[in-house]
Protein backbone atom coordinates (compact mmCIF):
# COMPACT_ATOMS: atom_id res chain seq x y z
CA UNK A 1 0.00 0.00 0.00
CA UNK A 2 1.25 3.45 -0.75
CA UNK A 3 1.52 5.74 2.08
CA UNK A 4 2.20 9.14 -0.17
CA UNK A 5 1.98 9.33 -3.61
CA UNK A 6 3.24 12.21 -5.62
CA UNK A 7 1.76 12.79 -9.22
CA UNK A 8 3.19 15.24 -11.73
CA UNK A 9 4.78 17.34 -9.31
CA UNK A 10 6.11 20.36 -10.33
CA UNK A 11 8.01 23.14 -8.54
CA UNK A 12 9.46 26.03 -8.60
CA UNK A 13 11.10 28.73 -6.74
CA UNK A 14 10.61 31.83 -8.16
CA UNK A 15 11.78 31.32 -11.95
CA UNK A 16 13.86 27.77 -11.46
CA UNK A 17 12.12 24.96 -11.97
CA UNK A 18 13.40 23.03 -9.32
CA UNK A 19 11.37 19.79 -9.52
CA UNK A 20 9.98 18.56 -13.17
CA UNK A 21 7.22 16.41 -13.44
CA UNK A 22 7.97 14.13 -10.63
CA UNK A 23 5.99 10.79 -9.96
CA UNK A 24 6.78 8.96 -7.13
CA UNK A 25 4.89 6.35 -4.79
CA UNK A 26 6.05 5.61 -1.25
CA UNK A 27 5.23 2.50 -0.04
CA UNK A 28 4.07 2.11 3.78
CA UNK A 29 6.59 0.79 5.93
CA UNK A 30 9.34 0.59 4.08
CA UNK A 31 12.63 2.98 3.67
CA UNK A 32 12.58 4.81 0.85
CA UNK A 33 15.64 6.91 -0.11
CA UNK A 34 16.24 9.71 -2.31
CA UNK A 35 19.54 10.28 -3.74
CA UNK A 36 21.72 12.28 -6.46
CA UNK A 37 24.09 15.20 -6.41
CA UNK A 38 23.33 18.50 -4.27
CA UNK A 39 21.22 20.96 -5.99
CA UNK A 40 19.10 17.89 -7.41
CA UNK A 41 15.65 18.44 -5.57
CA UNK A 42 15.49 15.41 -3.58
CA UNK A 43 15.80 17.67 -0.06
CA UNK A 44 13.10 20.18 -2.20
CA UNK A 45 10.96 16.92 -2.34
CA UNK A 46 10.97 15.54 0.76
CA UNK A 47 10.14 19.43 2.28
CA UNK A 48 7.08 18.86 0.04
CA UNK A 49 5.66 15.78 1.79
CA UNK A 50 4.85 17.58 4.96
CA UNK A 51 4.21 21.43 3.44
CA UNK A 52 7.66 22.69 4.64
CA UNK A 53 8.15 24.76 1.21
CA UNK A 54 5.33 26.37 2.40
CA UNK A 55 7.94 28.54 4.22
CA UNK A 56 9.88 29.64 1.53
CA UNK A 57 8.52 33.00 -0.53
CA UNK A 58 7.60 32.75 -3.90
CA UNK A 59 7.40 29.01 -4.13
CA UNK A 60 4.69 27.70 -6.44
CA UNK A 61 3.62 24.09 -7.14
CA UNK A 62 1.39 22.14 -9.09
CA UNK A 63 1.09 18.64 -9.28
CA UNK A 64 -0.44 16.94 -6.58
CA UNK A 65 1.16 15.07 -3.37
CA UNK A 66 -1.63 12.51 -1.84
CA UNK A 67 -1.10 11.51 1.82
CA UNK A 68 -3.66 8.12 2.51
CA UNK A 69 -5.56 9.60 -1.34
CA UNK A 70 -5.76 12.82 0.33
CA UNK A 71 -4.31 15.74 -1.62
CA UNK A 72 -2.33 17.77 1.33
CA UNK A 73 -1.94 20.50 -1.05
CA UNK A 74 -5.91 20.67 -1.13
CA UNK A 75 -7.33 22.91 1.49
CA UNK A 76 -6.31 20.89 4.64
CA UNK A 77 -4.66 21.76 8.03
CA UNK A 78 -0.91 21.62 7.57
CA UNK A 79 -0.54 21.20 11.64
CA UNK A 80 -2.65 18.13 11.81
CA UNK A 81 -0.69 16.91 8.34
CA UNK A 82 2.41 17.72 9.90
CA UNK A 83 1.46 15.80 13.15
CA UNK A 84 1.63 12.93 10.82
CA UNK A 85 4.30 13.44 8.39
CA UNK A 86 7.22 14.17 10.96
CA UNK A 87 10.61 15.51 9.99
CA UNK A 88 14.17 15.23 11.41
CA UNK A 89 16.36 17.88 9.71
CA UNK A 90 20.28 17.57 8.58
CA UNK A 91 21.85 19.30 11.32
CA UNK A 92 20.84 18.06 14.44
CA UNK A 93 18.34 21.00 15.91
CA UNK A 94 16.93 20.55 19.41
CA UNK A 95 15.13 23.81 21.11
CA UNK A 96 17.41 25.54 23.75
CA UNK A 97 15.35 23.93 26.54
CA UNK A 98 15.53 20.50 28.53
CA UNK A 99 15.79 17.04 27.42
CA UNK A 100 12.19 16.49 28.89
CA UNK A 101 10.76 19.70 27.52
CA UNK A 102 11.93 19.15 23.72
CA UNK A 103 10.29 15.94 23.65
CA UNK A 104 7.41 17.31 25.33
CA UNK A 105 7.09 19.98 23.17
CA UNK A 106 4.74 18.79 20.22
CA UNK A 107 2.07 17.57 22.52
CA UNK A 108 2.42 20.93 24.60
CA UNK A 109 1.66 22.87 21.32
CA UNK A 110 -1.34 20.66 21.38
CA UNK A 111 -2.53 21.36 24.19
CA UNK A 112 -1.54 18.44 25.96
CA UNK A 113 -0.87 19.13 30.09
CA UNK A 114 -1.51 15.95 32.00
CA UNK A 115 2.07 15.23 33.69
CA UNK A 116 1.30 11.16 33.89
CA UNK A 117 0.80 11.38 30.23
CA UNK A 118 3.56 13.33 29.15
CA UNK A 119 6.13 11.28 31.16
CA UNK A 120 5.11 8.22 29.48
CA UNK A 121 5.27 10.06 25.75
CA UNK A 122 8.87 11.20 26.85
CA UNK A 123 9.80 7.52 28.12
CA UNK A 124 8.93 5.90 25.25
CA UNK A 125 9.81 8.32 22.82
CA UNK A 126 13.44 8.32 23.98
CA UNK A 127 13.25 4.53 24.40
CA UNK A 128 11.79 4.51 20.99
CA UNK A 129 15.02 6.31 19.45
CA UNK A 130 17.11 4.30 21.80
CA UNK A 131 18.52 7.23 23.80
CA UNK A 132 16.43 6.73 27.46
CA UNK A 133 19.40 5.05 28.75
CA UNK A 134 21.89 7.68 28.35
CA UNK A 135 19.64 10.58 29.40
CA UNK A 136 17.24 9.31 31.86
CA UNK A 137 19.14 10.16 34.50
CA UNK A 138 19.26 14.07 33.44
CA UNK A 139 16.20 14.91 31.63
CA UNK A 140 16.27 18.42 32.89
CA UNK A 141 19.44 19.22 31.70
CA UNK A 142 19.64 21.42 28.47
CA UNK A 143 19.79 19.14 25.56
CA UNK A 144 22.69 21.40 24.18
CA UNK A 145 24.53 18.89 25.87
CA UNK A 146 24.19 15.93 24.56
CA UNK A 147 26.77 14.97 21.86
CA UNK A 148 25.97 15.44 18.08
CA UNK A 149 24.72 12.08 18.02
CA UNK A 150 22.70 12.02 20.92
CA UNK A 151 21.30 15.51 19.71
CA UNK A 152 20.11 13.88 16.09
CA UNK A 153 18.15 10.94 18.56
CA UNK A 154 17.21 13.34 20.43
CA UNK A 155 15.07 14.85 17.87
CA UNK A 156 13.89 11.52 16.35
CA UNK A 157 12.19 10.92 19.53
CA UNK A 158 10.90 14.24 19.43
CA UNK A 159 9.40 13.41 16.01
CA UNK A 160 8.15 9.79 17.08
CA UNK A 161 6.51 11.63 20.45
CA UNK A 162 4.44 12.90 17.86
CA UNK A 163 3.35 9.12 16.87
CA UNK A 164 3.55 10.24 13.33
CA UNK A 165 3.22 7.51 10.45
CA UNK A 166 5.78 8.76 8.34
CA UNK A 167 8.87 10.04 9.04
CA UNK A 168 11.05 12.37 6.67
CA UNK A 169 14.93 12.64 7.01
CA UNK A 170 16.88 15.37 5.42
CA UNK A 171 20.46 13.89 5.24
CA UNK A 172 20.02 13.02 9.00
CA UNK A 173 23.37 11.75 9.45
CA UNK A 174 25.62 14.25 7.59
CA UNK A 175 26.64 16.47 10.19
CA UNK A 176 27.79 13.19 12.43
CA UNK A 177 30.71 11.16 12.87
CA UNK A 178 31.06 7.08 11.40
CA UNK A 179 29.94 5.89 15.00
CA UNK A 180 26.79 8.10 15.55
CA UNK A 181 25.61 7.66 12.10
CA UNK A 182 26.04 3.59 12.73
CA UNK A 183 23.51 3.77 15.94
CA UNK A 184 21.42 6.03 13.81
CA UNK A 185 21.14 3.52 10.71
CA UNK A 186 20.72 0.94 13.86
CA UNK A 187 17.85 2.60 14.95
CA UNK A 188 16.30 3.66 11.75
CA UNK A 189 16.18 -0.08 11.27
CA UNK A 190 13.85 -0.41 14.13
CA UNK A 191 11.77 2.38 13.30
CA UNK A 192 10.75 0.90 9.53
CA UNK A 193 9.01 -1.46 11.41
CA UNK A 194 6.05 1.11 12.90
CA UNK A 195 6.95 3.78 10.87
CA UNK A 196 6.76 4.96 7.12
CA UNK A 197 10.38 6.48 6.50
CA UNK A 198 11.87 9.13 3.02
CA UNK A 199 15.28 9.87 3.99
CA UNK A 200 17.63 11.88 1.68
CA UNK A 201 21.44 11.00 1.55
CA UNK A 202 24.31 11.67 0.09
CA UNK A 203 25.84 8.50 0.71
CA UNK A 204 25.53 5.92 -1.75
CA UNK A 205 26.48 3.46 0.75
CA UNK A 206 24.07 4.52 3.48
CA UNK A 207 21.60 4.26 1.11
CA UNK A 208 22.65 0.64 0.25
CA UNK A 209 22.53 -0.50 3.81
CA UNK A 210 18.85 0.93 5.08
CA UNK A 211 16.44 1.71 2.26
CA UNK A 212 14.09 -0.90 0.42
CA UNK A 213 13.40 1.37 -2.66
CA UNK A 214 15.71 4.12 -4.02
CA UNK A 215 14.92 7.34 -6.41
CA UNK A 216 18.06 8.83 -8.24
CA UNK A 217 17.52 12.40 -9.13
CA UNK A 218 19.30 14.67 -11.59
CA UNK A 219 19.01 18.42 -11.94
CA UNK A 220 15.46 18.10 -11.34
CA UNK A 221 14.15 15.08 -12.58
CA UNK A 222 13.35 12.02 -10.87
CA UNK A 223 15.63 9.65 -13.63
CA UNK A 224 14.84 6.20 -11.71
CA UNK A 225 13.85 4.74 -9.12
CA UNK A 226 12.77 1.39 -7.79
CA UNK A 227 14.06 -1.84 -5.49
CA UNK A 228 17.47 -0.64 -3.76
CA UNK A 229 19.26 -3.65 -5.13
CA UNK A 230 17.86 -3.45 -8.35
CA UNK A 231 18.68 0.58 -9.07
CA UNK A 232 22.82 0.24 -7.82
CA UNK A 233 23.12 -3.16 -9.17
CA UNK A 234 21.12 -3.04 -12.57
CA UNK A 235 20.30 0.81 -12.94
CA UNK A 236 18.33 1.10 -16.46
CA UNK A 237 19.93 4.87 -16.86
CA UNK A 238 23.12 5.38 -18.53
CA UNK A 239 22.80 8.40 -15.60
CA UNK A 240 22.01 6.40 -12.57
CA UNK A 241 24.86 3.88 -13.27
CA UNK A 242 27.12 6.81 -13.76
CA UNK A 243 26.27 8.37 -10.69
CA UNK A 244 25.81 4.88 -8.59
CA UNK A 245 29.15 3.64 -9.70
CA UNK A 246 30.83 6.63 -8.69
CA UNK A 247 31.59 7.96 -11.78
CA UNK A 248 30.35 11.90 -11.38
CA UNK A 249 27.88 13.31 -8.82
CA UNK B 1 60.31 23.78 -4.12
CA UNK B 2 59.25 25.99 -0.78
CA UNK B 3 59.11 29.63 -0.79
CA UNK B 4 62.47 30.19 0.53
CA UNK B 5 64.60 28.36 -2.09
CA UNK B 6 62.26 29.67 -4.60
CA UNK B 7 62.88 33.15 -3.53
CA UNK B 8 66.56 32.69 -3.32
CA UNK B 9 66.68 31.02 -6.91
CA UNK B 10 65.12 34.16 -8.42
CA UNK B 11 68.17 36.20 -6.32
CA UNK B 12 65.52 38.19 -3.95
CA UNK B 13 66.20 38.79 -0.43
CA UNK B 14 63.52 38.31 2.50
CA UNK B 15 62.22 41.97 2.86
CA UNK B 16 63.89 43.41 6.18
CA UNK B 17 62.08 42.47 9.85
CA UNK B 18 62.22 46.18 11.27
CA UNK B 19 59.80 48.08 8.60
CA UNK B 20 57.15 45.63 9.20
CA UNK B 21 57.77 45.62 12.49
CA UNK B 22 57.36 49.23 13.38
CA UNK B 23 54.17 49.58 11.08
CA UNK B 24 52.62 46.67 13.04
CA UNK B 25 53.50 48.10 16.44
CA UNK B 26 52.14 51.61 15.08
CA UNK B 27 48.77 50.24 14.72
CA UNK B 28 48.41 47.71 17.69
CA UNK B 29 49.34 51.23 19.42
CA UNK B 30 46.53 53.04 17.89
CA UNK B 31 44.25 50.54 18.51
CA UNK B 32 45.20 50.50 21.67
CA UNK B 33 44.77 53.85 22.33
CA UNK B 34 41.50 54.33 20.95
CA UNK B 35 40.63 51.04 23.30
CA UNK B 36 41.35 53.40 25.87
CA UNK B 37 39.64 56.64 25.29
CA UNK B 38 36.55 54.97 26.74
CA UNK B 39 38.21 53.63 29.48
CA UNK B 40 39.98 56.51 30.56
CA UNK B 41 36.99 58.14 30.46
CA UNK B 42 34.62 56.04 32.20
CA UNK B 43 37.00 56.32 35.38
CA UNK B 44 37.52 60.15 35.28
CA UNK B 45 33.90 60.67 34.97
CA UNK B 46 33.89 58.39 38.37
CA UNK B 47 37.00 59.88 39.73
CA UNK B 48 35.25 63.50 39.88
CA UNK B 49 31.69 62.75 40.66
CA UNK B 50 33.64 60.58 44.04
CA UNK B 51 35.88 63.07 44.48
CA UNK B 52 33.25 65.79 44.56
CA UNK B 53 29.98 63.76 45.86
CA UNK B 54 32.00 62.66 49.08
CA UNK B 55 31.98 65.86 51.33
CA UNK B 56 28.31 65.78 50.92
CA UNK B 57 28.39 61.79 52.26
CA UNK B 58 30.47 62.89 55.04
CA UNK B 59 28.31 66.06 55.78
CA UNK B 60 25.13 64.51 55.92
CA UNK B 61 26.01 60.74 56.44
CA UNK B 62 25.44 58.20 53.65
CA UNK B 63 23.03 56.36 55.45
CA UNK B 64 20.65 59.77 55.94
CA UNK B 65 21.64 61.16 52.50
CA UNK B 66 20.41 57.82 50.76
CA UNK B 67 17.08 57.54 52.86
CA UNK B 68 16.33 60.67 54.16
CA UNK B 69 12.96 61.54 53.21
CA UNK B 70 13.45 65.47 52.64
CA UNK B 71 15.31 67.47 50.23
CA UNK B 72 15.80 70.93 52.14
CA UNK B 73 19.06 72.62 50.83
CA UNK B 74 20.91 73.85 52.30
CA UNK B 75 19.82 72.29 55.35
CA UNK B 76 18.27 68.86 55.11
CA UNK B 77 20.00 66.31 51.99
CA UNK B 78 17.32 63.19 51.88
CA UNK B 79 17.20 61.84 48.45
CA UNK B 80 15.10 58.95 48.95
CA UNK B 81 12.29 60.34 47.13
CA UNK B 82 14.54 60.86 44.04
CA UNK B 83 15.50 56.95 44.48
CA UNK B 84 12.07 55.63 44.38
CA UNK B 85 10.95 58.30 41.54
CA UNK B 86 14.29 57.04 39.42
CA UNK B 87 13.36 53.16 39.77
CA UNK B 88 8.95 53.22 40.04
CA UNK B 89 9.79 55.34 36.53
CA UNK B 90 11.79 53.21 35.19
CA UNK B 91 10.40 50.11 36.17
CA UNK B 92 6.91 51.12 34.94
CA UNK B 93 8.82 52.08 31.43
CA UNK B 94 10.06 48.80 31.08
CA UNK B 95 6.74 47.52 32.22
CA UNK B 96 4.65 48.84 29.82
CA UNK B 97 7.52 49.38 27.02
CA UNK B 98 9.34 46.77 26.96
CA UNK B 99 6.41 43.59 26.32
CA UNK B 100 5.03 46.60 22.83
CA UNK B 101 8.86 46.13 21.97
CA UNK B 102 9.20 42.96 22.08
CA UNK B 103 5.69 41.96 19.78
CA UNK B 104 6.96 44.79 17.80
CA UNK B 105 10.24 42.68 17.14
CA UNK B 106 8.50 39.46 16.48
CA UNK B 107 6.00 41.81 14.07
CA UNK B 108 9.06 43.04 12.11
CA UNK B 109 10.90 39.65 12.20
CA UNK B 110 8.59 37.09 12.08
CA UNK B 111 4.74 38.50 10.92
CA UNK B 112 4.64 41.33 8.88
CA UNK B 113 4.85 41.04 5.26
CA UNK B 114 8.14 42.71 3.57
CA UNK B 115 6.80 46.02 2.26
CA UNK B 116 4.60 46.51 5.99
CA UNK B 117 8.22 46.05 7.53
CA UNK B 118 10.00 48.29 5.56
CA UNK B 119 7.45 50.69 6.39
CA UNK B 120 7.69 50.43 10.26
CA UNK B 121 11.39 49.45 10.78
CA UNK B 122 12.47 53.35 9.38
CA UNK B 123 9.51 54.54 11.84
CA UNK B 124 11.14 52.82 14.86
CA UNK B 125 14.65 53.89 13.98
CA UNK B 126 13.27 57.27 13.56
CA UNK B 127 12.13 57.52 16.90
CA UNK B 128 15.74 56.38 18.24
CA UNK B 129 17.00 59.93 16.84
CA UNK B 130 14.51 62.02 18.24
CA UNK B 131 16.20 64.26 20.78
CA UNK B 132 14.61 63.89 24.19
CA UNK B 133 13.85 67.64 24.54
CA UNK B 134 11.41 66.95 21.74
CA UNK B 135 9.65 63.70 23.45
CA UNK B 136 9.37 66.41 26.70
CA UNK B 137 7.02 68.60 24.21
CA UNK B 138 5.20 65.61 23.05
CA UNK B 139 4.40 64.65 26.46
CA UNK B 140 3.55 68.08 27.83
CA UNK B 141 1.21 68.32 24.80
CA UNK B 142 -0.42 64.90 24.45
CA UNK B 143 0.11 62.87 27.68
CA UNK B 144 -0.38 65.71 30.53
CA UNK B 145 -3.29 67.38 29.23
CA UNK B 146 -4.60 63.50 28.49
CA UNK B 147 -3.77 62.52 31.84
CA UNK B 148 -5.74 65.45 33.00
CA UNK B 149 -8.39 64.55 31.63
CA UNK B 150 -8.58 60.98 31.83
CA UNK B 151 -7.80 60.86 35.78
CA UNK B 152 -9.55 64.38 36.45
CA UNK B 153 -6.74 66.03 38.23
CA UNK B 154 -5.75 69.67 38.02
CA UNK B 155 -1.95 69.02 37.42
CA UNK B 156 -1.17 66.34 34.87
CA UNK B 157 2.72 66.62 35.41
CA UNK B 158 2.79 63.45 37.34
CA UNK B 159 4.87 60.23 37.45
CA UNK B 160 2.46 58.50 35.11
CA UNK B 161 3.34 60.92 32.74
CA UNK B 162 6.99 60.37 32.85
CA UNK B 163 6.41 56.60 32.78
CA UNK B 164 4.72 56.53 29.53
CA UNK B 165 7.14 59.11 27.83
CA UNK B 166 10.11 57.04 28.69
CA UNK B 167 8.15 53.60 27.53
CA UNK B 168 8.01 55.30 24.26
CA UNK B 169 11.42 56.38 24.16
CA UNK B 170 12.97 52.72 24.90
CA UNK B 171 10.92 51.43 22.58
CA UNK B 172 13.42 51.66 19.53
CA UNK B 173 16.26 50.29 21.63
CA UNK B 174 14.50 47.60 22.71
CA UNK B 175 12.69 46.61 19.12
CA UNK B 176 15.80 47.18 17.02
CA UNK B 177 17.99 44.62 19.33
CA UNK B 178 15.57 42.44 20.07
CA UNK B 179 14.50 41.89 16.09
CA UNK B 180 18.03 42.05 15.16
CA UNK B 181 18.36 38.53 17.85
CA UNK B 182 15.39 37.06 16.51
CA UNK B 183 16.41 37.49 12.75
CA UNK B 184 19.86 35.98 14.00
CA UNK B 185 17.89 32.69 14.98
CA UNK B 186 18.69 29.64 12.85
CA UNK B 187 16.11 28.83 10.59
CA UNK B 188 16.15 25.09 12.08
CA UNK B 189 14.75 26.58 15.57
CA UNK B 190 11.59 27.70 13.61
CA UNK B 191 11.64 24.62 10.90
CA UNK B 192 11.60 22.50 14.05
CA UNK B 193 8.75 23.55 15.86
CA UNK B 194 6.48 24.08 12.70
CA UNK B 195 7.40 20.31 11.85
CA UNK B 196 6.29 18.97 14.89
CA UNK B 197 2.72 20.78 13.95
CA UNK B 198 2.80 23.57 16.76
CA UNK B 199 1.55 26.98 15.46
CA UNK B 200 3.71 29.97 14.17
CA UNK B 201 2.55 31.70 17.44
CA UNK B 202 3.13 29.03 19.42
CA UNK B 203 6.63 28.81 17.96
CA UNK B 204 6.98 32.21 18.04
CA UNK B 205 6.38 32.56 22.48
CA UNK B 206 7.56 28.73 23.06
CA UNK B 207 10.66 28.75 20.90
CA UNK B 208 12.07 32.10 19.32
CA UNK B 209 11.20 34.34 22.17
CA UNK B 210 13.32 31.97 24.63
CA UNK B 211 16.20 31.46 21.96
CA UNK B 212 16.57 34.96 21.02
CA UNK B 213 16.70 35.99 25.31
CA UNK B 214 20.05 36.68 25.38
CA UNK B 215 19.79 39.14 22.76
CA UNK B 216 16.57 40.35 24.05
CA UNK B 217 17.70 41.10 27.63
CA UNK B 218 20.90 43.29 26.39
CA UNK B 219 18.15 45.28 24.67
CA UNK B 220 16.29 45.33 27.82
CA UNK B 221 19.32 46.20 29.55
CA UNK B 222 19.52 49.00 27.53
CA UNK B 223 16.50 50.69 27.80
CA UNK B 224 16.68 50.25 31.24
CA UNK B 225 20.01 52.33 31.27
CA UNK B 226 18.38 54.65 28.73
CA UNK B 227 14.98 55.33 31.02
CA UNK B 228 16.93 55.88 34.46
CA UNK B 229 19.64 58.02 32.42
CA UNK B 230 16.86 60.48 31.14
CA UNK B 231 16.52 64.21 32.21
CA UNK B 232 15.42 66.48 29.93
CA UNK B 233 12.18 64.45 29.00
CA UNK B 234 11.47 63.60 32.64
CA UNK B 235 11.71 67.24 34.03
CA UNK B 236 9.36 68.85 31.24
CA UNK B 237 6.35 66.08 32.11
CA UNK B 238 7.02 65.21 35.62
CA UNK B 239 6.77 68.04 38.04
CA UNK B 240 9.79 67.41 39.87
CA UNK B 241 8.23 68.18 43.33
CA UNK B 242 11.16 66.67 45.31
CA UNK B 243 8.69 65.52 48.20
CA UNK B 244 7.91 61.62 47.61
CA UNK B 245 5.17 60.72 45.37
CA UNK B 246 1.92 59.31 46.90
CA UNK B 247 1.06 57.59 44.01
CA UNK B 248 1.67 57.82 40.21
CA UNK B 249 -0.59 60.41 39.74
CA UNK B 250 1.60 62.43 41.72
CA UNK B 251 4.66 64.89 40.66
CA UNK B 252 7.81 63.33 41.57
CA UNK B 253 11.60 63.51 40.73
CA UNK B 254 14.27 61.66 39.85
CA UNK B 255 18.00 61.41 40.52
CA UNK B 256 19.00 62.92 37.30
CA UNK B 257 15.93 65.94 37.43
CA UNK B 258 17.89 66.54 40.78
CA UNK B 259 21.29 67.02 39.52
CA UNK B 260 20.11 69.01 36.38
CA UNK B 261 18.00 71.11 37.85
CA UNK B 262 20.06 72.58 41.14
CA UNK B 263 23.13 72.31 39.08
CA UNK B 264 23.42 75.43 37.78
CA UNK B 265 22.67 77.67 41.03
CA UNK B 266 23.87 74.89 43.59
CA UNK B 267 27.37 75.46 46.00
CA UNK B 268 29.23 74.53 48.51
CA UNK B 269 27.86 71.04 50.05
CA UNK B 270 24.55 71.14 48.51
CA UNK B 271 27.07 71.06 44.70
CA UNK B 272 28.80 68.31 46.36
CA UNK B 273 25.36 66.72 47.51
CA UNK B 274 24.45 66.82 43.75
CA UNK B 275 27.46 64.98 42.62
CA UNK B 276 26.53 62.57 45.28
CA UNK B 277 23.42 61.97 43.60
CA UNK B 278 25.24 61.29 40.66
CA UNK B 279 27.05 58.67 42.62
CA UNK B 280 23.69 56.87 43.68
CA UNK B 281 22.64 57.22 39.99
CA UNK B 282 25.70 55.23 38.93
CA UNK B 283 25.36 52.73 41.41
CA UNK B 284 22.01 52.17 40.25
CA UNK B 285 22.96 51.44 36.49
CA UNK B 286 26.10 49.51 37.97
CA UNK B 287 23.62 47.23 39.44
CA UNK B 288 21.36 47.24 36.89
CA UNK B 289 23.36 46.49 34.20
CA UNK B 290 25.78 43.83 36.46
CA UNK B 291 22.02 42.35 37.57
CA UNK B 292 21.22 41.92 33.93
CA UNK B 293 24.38 40.62 32.34
CA UNK B 294 24.69 37.82 35.35
CA UNK B 295 21.12 36.88 34.31
CA UNK B 296 21.96 36.54 30.41
CA UNK B 297 24.75 34.19 31.46
CA UNK B 298 22.58 32.50 33.83
CA UNK B 299 20.08 31.25 31.56
CA UNK B 300 22.19 31.25 28.46
CA UNK B 301 22.60 27.31 26.84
Amino acid sequence: MNKLQVSNLDLFYGENHALKDISIDIPQRQVTALIGPSGCGKSTLLRTLNRMNDLVAGVKITGTVAFEGEDIYADVDVKQLRMRVGMVFQKPNPFPMSIYENIAFGLKAQGVKDKKVLDQVVEDSLRGAALWEEVKDRLNTPAFGLSGGQQQRLCIARAIAMEPEVILMDEPTSALDPIATHKIEELMDELRKKFTIVIVTHSMNQAKRISDRTAFFWMGELVEQGETQQVFNNPQDSRTQGYVSGEFG
Amino acid sequence: MNTATRVQSQGLQLAPKKAMDIKEIFFHGLFLCCAMVGVLSVSTIGWFVFNEGLPAFKEAGVTEFVTGKEWLPPALYGIFPMIVASIISTAGAVMIGVPIAILTAVFLAEIAPKWLADLVRPAVELLAGIPSVVYGFFGLVIIVPAIETLFNIPAGNTLLAGIIVLAIMILPTVITISETSIRALPSVYKEGALALGASHVYSIFKVLIPAAKSGILTGVALGVARAIGETMAIIMVMGNAPAMPGSILEPARTLTANIAMEMAYATGIHSNALYATGIVLLAFIVLLNGSLLYLNRKRAY
